[in-house]
This record gives C-alpha cells, structure tokens and sequence, in this order.
C-alpha cells in the first residue's frame, strides 16, 4: 500500500483518490491501480520476496493493499508442476500447469479476495458482498468469515450444489437470484449504490480486487526460476485475470524483477457455451457482444464480459489466441489432466486443458515453447460435470473370487 | 408513457443526489434525452459523438439488457423501468 498513488482511468486517464471507486465519474470506464514503480523498484528484490510469506502477501510491494493485518487464509504459492504425461498427449515438451485448485477454498478467487477485503477493512468496511457464479462466492464467505467481516453473496439461483454448500457454512447471508449471473451482476452493480457501506469486491472495490490476480504472474516467474514463460493459456470469463496476469509479467520487469523484458505470448480459453470474447477474436471484432450463456463451465459464464475487450487486446498483441470448446470437450479436458497429471479441476480447467489442446494441435502453441496452463479452480466443486462417467470401474462381492473373475488386471505388475 | 430512470451513483450529481428520475418515453432513448432535458449533462456522459451508447454505459429495459432487445429504440411500456448500470463489475 505505500506505493499506491491512487487510481487513473483506464480509458480517459483522469485521476482520482485511492478509494473504494471502481468506475470513471466521467466516462465509466475502469479505474486502474496507480503505484510508484521507482518506489517499488528501490525497496523489492528476489531476496526480500523469498524471506516473505508463502502467500500471495510475499509480493505486497506490488500489491494496492498492506500485507500487515491482511485478511489472510494462505492464498497463493501454489504448485507450479512440470506437466510431461500431459505435455507427452499434447505433443509439448516443456508444459507446466499452474494448479490454482489447492487454494484455501478452492480457486484463484482466495487472491483477489484477500487483497479486496484487506483494502475495504484498510477503508473501513464492515460488510464483504459479491455478485458470484461460485468461486468467489466460497471465497468472500471464507475470507469474510476469518476476517470477522459480515457477507452478503448474491449468486445464481441454478449453481452447482457444492457451490452453494461452501458458502452457506461460512455463515453469511447467502442470496440466491432467480437469474443468470449476468442478472446477479447487474443487480449488484445497482445495489452497489444503495448500500454504499458494503464492499462489493467485484464491483465497488474492484479496482484492487482485480490486482490480486497479477500474483499468477509473479508466482509463475518466480518459480521458472524468476524467467517469464513463452505462452501462457488463461481461462475468460470476465478477462480480467487475463489482463492481470499480461500485467503482471510487465511489472516484473519494470521493478527489475526480471532481467529481460518479458514477451509472453497470452491464449485464453473460454466454452463454446458462453464464447464472446473467442467470437470477437475469431471474427476480427474490436469489441465484445454480450451473449446468453448455457453449458457446463458456469464459473466462467459471463455473457457481457467487463474486461473482454481488455483481454482481447492483450491477446492479439502478444501473439496468442482465443479458443472455445465445447461440453463434451470440457469434460474430456478434466479427465485428460486428471489422468495424466493427477489434478481434478473444475470445468473451467477443463476449458483451459482443451482449449490448449486445440491450440496445441493447430499449432499455435510451439512445441518447444515453454507454455504455462494456469488450472484455477477444484473439480470437487463441479462433480456432477464428470460423475456419470467417473464412477467405480466394477461393483463386487467383498471376496477373492468375485474380484479376481470382475478385476481383469493380470498383466499389471 | 411515464418511465423510471434509475441513476448509479457516478451521476447523481447531475440529477441532484436522485437514484430516480420519472420522465416520459415512449423508447429508451427517449427517455435518455428526456433525463437529458430534466436535468441537463447527461447526455454528454451516456452518448458517444456519434448517438450511440459509450462503451461501458449499460442500460437495462427491467432486467433486460437492451442490446438484446431493440437497442435504444426499444419502446417503454407505462411504468416501466430503465436502468444505467456502470458496465464495470463482473469476475467468477
């Protein structure tokens, strides 16, 4: 928080306090984090962050909130794993996968949450709100909870039930709307207005709960080894973990955390489902049209996606592409990584495993890149996505010869 | 057709501090530029040079995102309500 100048709109770039304001008073376009790079530059370095906590909090130079009373479950540090069986299946020999479900609840979400509530509690909310398909839902309860903070979470009526169950015992009140999220959202961004003294995370604090993300990015070099990677895939459903994470690289560098400048080609991944912003990209469109979502990957449904034409750009500048696949091929993407790599994702690593599959196979992602999949959320969440095809192989009698007449492993040793 | 225009909080300084503003429309742009006339500088924040939405203005016919209905052009029932919801928010 030191570093923090204040905010600055994204589209008109006129200034403004570092406060809970999330939207351009003039144009509402996005208000962006301001920091002192200089300041950053002269108090990080690699020793400072490896002497700091595993968690997201190691890297709070770079983060608009401070890491002292940090609402804190544990967020970040994830594994980085080499991914060979599956980089083997994809014809990739140096691909990793970033597995972003061992988070405290779940997914990605318990960072961006963290740095939100430790900047509302820092401008002094009492009350922890979002509009959720889910994750974040389980996330702002959690995080609320520990913090001691009261949560309101509005979620889609239909949601997965393990979703709704991991909030709700986190105690807070949990409101389910008899719409989609983009419902939810629109509802929030109202309600946003008339109960100015709650902190809804992605909404009036969305400004620092978004910067959250940048740490899939410092984890990722710091990891490699502090080397930026050749090609990252990257779920969409808002973009703005897309954008945070090409961000997030840059910033590396430009505080002297890398040595060379990074140039990381950026892919996303989306469901055919719920595919505005892989349309936009396939048709040459420089902006967004919102769409109504159906399919599986409901943690990535958001048919009027805020930061799609930000990820869009980042995308097309650095090289990479956009795919979409469907439910089918979802659900093949959850086993495929499953299998080979032992990582249970919810479908929305599904997404990102197919996605970069098809990349893989029509040649956009290299062979001999260095490509990073970042795997954000827990396939505990999402069962019902892979249960009727998951189940046990055979059902027998509790004795020898039952098992040995059904189990046909003879050449198994 | 008398219409409720609700107001987010970014420009209630130009409606006097009003989340509600009742004006009369028969479209939705109508009832934009009737906002407009009511209490004048609204237009310059929702419209672009060329008379179409800014980029992240939304607008909501009830809980219908008017891109999916008639645009600025969709009619306005009596008593219906138009929204204008900053398009910033979102996430999973």
């Amino acid at each position: 928080m030191p570093f923090v100048e204040g905010l600055r709109c994204r589209e008109c770039a006129r200034s403004y306090p570092a406060e809970a304001l999330h939207v351009c008073e003039w144009c509402f376009g996005p208000l962006e984090v301001v920091y002192d790079y200089e300041a950053i530059t002269a108090s990080t370095s690699r020793q400072r962050i490896a002497a700091g906590p595993r968690t997201i909090w190691r890297y709070a130079d770079l983060l608009p909130a401070g890491a002292e009373g940090a609402v804190d479950l544990g967020a970040g540090m994830t594994p980085l794993l080499r991914a060979d069986r599956l980089g083997a299946e994809l014809g990739l020999s140096d691909l990793w996968v970033k597995n972003d479900t061992v988070n405290p609840t779940g997914s990605f979400k318990d960072r961006v949450v963290s740095v939100a509530l430790t900047r509302a509690r820092e401008l002094g909310f009492k009350v922890a709100a979002c509009a959720s398909t889910g994750n974040l839902a389980n996330s702002v309860a959690a995080h609320a909870a520990r913090a001691g903070m009261r949560s309101v979470v509005c979620i889609p009526a239909d949601l997965e039930v393990p979703k709704v169950v991991s909030t709700g015992v986190f105690g807070g009140y949990l409101v389910a709307l008899n719409g989609n999220y983009d419902d939810v959202n629109r509802l929030c961004a109202e309600l946003a207005s008339e109960y100015p003294t709650w902190a809804f995370v992605n909404v009036n604090v969305r400004s620092y709960y978004a910067e959250g993300s940048k740490t899939l990015a410092f984890e990722v070099a710091e990891q490699l080894g502090w080397r930026a990677p050749d090609h990252v895939v990257v779920p969409i459903a808002s973009g703005s973990q897309l954008t945070k994470i090409a961000k997030g690289f840059r910033e590396l560098h430009k505080v002297g955390l890398l040595d060379d400048e990074p140039h990381v080609r950026i892919s996303g991944a989306q469901a055919a489902g719920c595919s505005p912003v892989a349309d936009a990209f396939a048709s040459g469109a420089d902006f967004v049209k919102p769409v109504k979502p159906t399919g599986i990957a409901k943690s990535l449904a958001i048919g009027n996606p805020a930061d799609g034409g930000y990820a869009l750009d980042e995308v097309r500048r650095s090289g990479g592409a956009i795919g979409a696949v469907t439910d089918e091929e979802i659900v093949e993407g959850i086993k495929l990584l499953a299998r080979t790599e032992g990582v249970f994702a919810e479908t929305a690593g599904g997404v990102t495993v197919a996605v970069l599959a098809k990349l893989a196979a029509a040649g956009v992602v290299k062979p001999n890149e260095r490509v990073v999949a970042y795997i954000t959320g827990n396939g505990l969440k999402t069962l019902d996505a892979v249960a009727a095809t998951c189940g046990p192989t055979v059902t027998v009698a509790p004795n020898l010869e039952a098992f040995q007449a059904a189990v046909h492993v003879a050449d198994w040793q | 057709m008398s219409v409720k225009v609700r107001i987010p909080t970014q420009l209630r300084s130009l409606s006097g501090g009003a989340g509600e503003v009742e004006v009369e429309a028969a479209t939705v742009g109508d009832a934009l530029r009737a906002l407009d006339s009511a209490h004048p500088g609204f237009a310059e924040r929702l419209f672009d040079e060329g008379g179409g939405l800014r980029r992240f203005v939304n607008v909501f016919m009830g809980e219908e995102d008017i891109r999916f209905l008639d645009g600025l052009g969709t009619p306005t029932p009596s008593g219906c309500t138009v929204s204008v919801v900053p398009a910033v928010a979102g996430g999973q």
